[in-house]
């Protein structure tokens, strides 16, 4: 037997109803993370699809790469980045990785809305016009 | 000995599931079956110790508070301390829940010059209680971001306060800083004092711990060694949706997070952390004061079989008489009713 059984009754609905919450939110909705398209004329142009460093690597660090870029252009005036093939690039967010993928829509966006984070690239930086 | 069997626990913890994941492949039971397991026996086990809590009759209010009792209409009452109504009462809960007021009350005491017994300010532990409190939920709710999609409107707006301030190019949670110098705080405290230290056992040390491997991964996840959130949230999104998937390039850095937040949530209702339900059946705090007002009776009271000394009178009264005793009633009432007539 309980006691207060009308507050404790109440309470413990108002914990179940906060702490599945998200479950309920969720139910039946299908699981889809975004697909990245790289889908663009210069990336097309390319014999093979390849990032100047590999695809898991830049998925979880570009970010942390793009920060390190602005110190050595902006600090160190260095703009030339080797890659683990030795090959240089200009470090460049307008020139080199928007020169590629031109699509921020579908590539920037996509995973950016998704996980809901609003980077400041474009506080300064010219986003690519939108080809249509 | 509670502090080192508490530090081993976590990190055989870590390393269990980094060798899990790691070497043995097992990301399935780690991402999926475990996070199920631990919010199942979170849920159940919440509910059935606040059920087995709420068995046991609390029936008497708590006289003893810390403020003027409401008597006499010219005797200024204290309504908060000592609340002699419902709504009152939860005045005094919501600040209990909220703002730890019983806290706020804590002083130090101290013996100067070996006998002079003196109290002293001491307000660090309820600061950093409600510091740690607050951002452990404001972290939290945060988290949403990466268990729905969409996103809540007000989950992007707390994440947008609480990541105002930017560091090298990309915004710091300050929950996160403070939530982990908290909690660091709290277990210098427990080591540093010689009292609370005596009375310190691995239950108190363990949760300490989990939070701040908890808090440690989630930081490095966030700021150090950079993981691939769009797996981790397909991951996530995938458990609340019921739709469960492991998908590519997860880090073992968020299956150790992941494992930790579900020891957590799995050792809620069997430990100390259930003061998060516990709170709010405090019996000091949560029954309004109106024992002058109103009669509670308590509520195992059996009837009693009682024998008035009337009865027990009319039982002996011959024997009684004869002995020379002083009689209440010279005859019993039935037979004073009798004579009468």
């Amino acid at each position: 037997m309980m006691f207060n059984s009308r507050n404790i009754i109440i309470g413990l609905i108002i914990f179940v109803g906060i702490f599945t919450f998200p479950f309920v939110l969720s139910a039946g909705k299908a699981n889809e993370a975004p697909k990245l398209s790289l889908d663009t004329p210069v990336i097309n142009e390319l014999g093979t699809e390849e990032c100047l460093l590999d695809t898991e690597y830049m998925r979880s660090n570009h970010m942390q790469l793009l920060a390190d870029w602005k110190v050595e252009v902006v600090r160190n005036g260095n703009r030339v980045f080797v890659n683990d093939e030795g090959r240089e690039f200009n470090m460049s967010l307008q020139n080199t990785c928007l020169e590629c993928h031109s699509n921020k829509e579908e590539f920037c966006d996509a995973c950016h809305t998704y996980a809901e984070v609003d980077p400041n690239c474009w506080d300064c930086h010219v986003a690519p016009e939108v080809v249509k | 000995m509670g502090l080192n069997f508490s530090l081993l626990i976590v990190a055989a913890l870590i390393l269990a599931v980094f060798l899990g994941v790691e070497a043995l492949g097992l990301s399935f039971l780690f991402g999926v079956i475990i996070p199920y397991l631990a919010i199942a026996t979170f849920i159940i086990g919440f509910i059935l110790k606040v059920v087995k809590w709420a068995k046991a009759p609390v029936p008497f209010r708590i006289t003893t508070t810390s403020g003027q009792q409401k008597s006499l209409p010219w005797i200024k009452d204290n309504k908060i301390d000592n609340p002699a109504t419902t709504s009152w009462t939860m005045v005094r809960m919501a600040l209990e829940v909220l703002f730890f007021r019983s806290l706020f009350k804590n002083t130090k005491a101290e013996l100067v010059d070996g006998k002079k017994l003196t109290y002293q300010w001491e307000k660090w532990l309820w600061l950093a209680g409600l510091v740690f409190h607050w951002s452990f939920l404001i972290v939290v709710v945060r988290h949403f971001r990466l268990f729905l999609e969409p996103v809540p409107a007000f989950v992007t707006l707390i994440g947008k306060i609480d990541g105002f301030f930017m560091v090298d190019l990309q915004n710091v949670y300050i929950t996160g800083v403070l939530l982990l110098a908290a909690v660091t705080f709290l277990f210098i405290r427990r080591v540093l004092i010689p009292q609370v230290r005596y009375i310190s056992l691995a239950a108190d040390y363990f949760p300490l711990f989990v939070i701040m491997g908890i808090a440690t991964t989630g930081i490095l996840m966030k700021y150090f060694y950079r993981v691939d959130v769009v797996s981790i949230k397909e991951l996530t999104v995938g458990l609340f949706s019921f739709n469960p998937v492991i998908p590519e390039g997860v880090s073992v850095l968020f299956y150790i997070h992941l494992f930790l937040v579900c020891t957590l949530i799995s050792y809620i209702p069997f430990s100390k952390l259930m003061h998060m339900g516990g709170i709010f059946l405090s019996p000091t705090r949560n029954m309004p004061n109106n024992s002058r007002a109103e009669r509670h009776i308590n509520p195992w009271n059996y009837p009693v079989k009682v024998h008035t000394y009337a009865e027990y009178e009319d039982e002996f009264r011959d024997k009684m008489r004869a002995a020379g005793l002083p009689l209440d009633r010279e005859s019993s009432e039935a037979e004073a009713a009798a004579t009468k007539e």
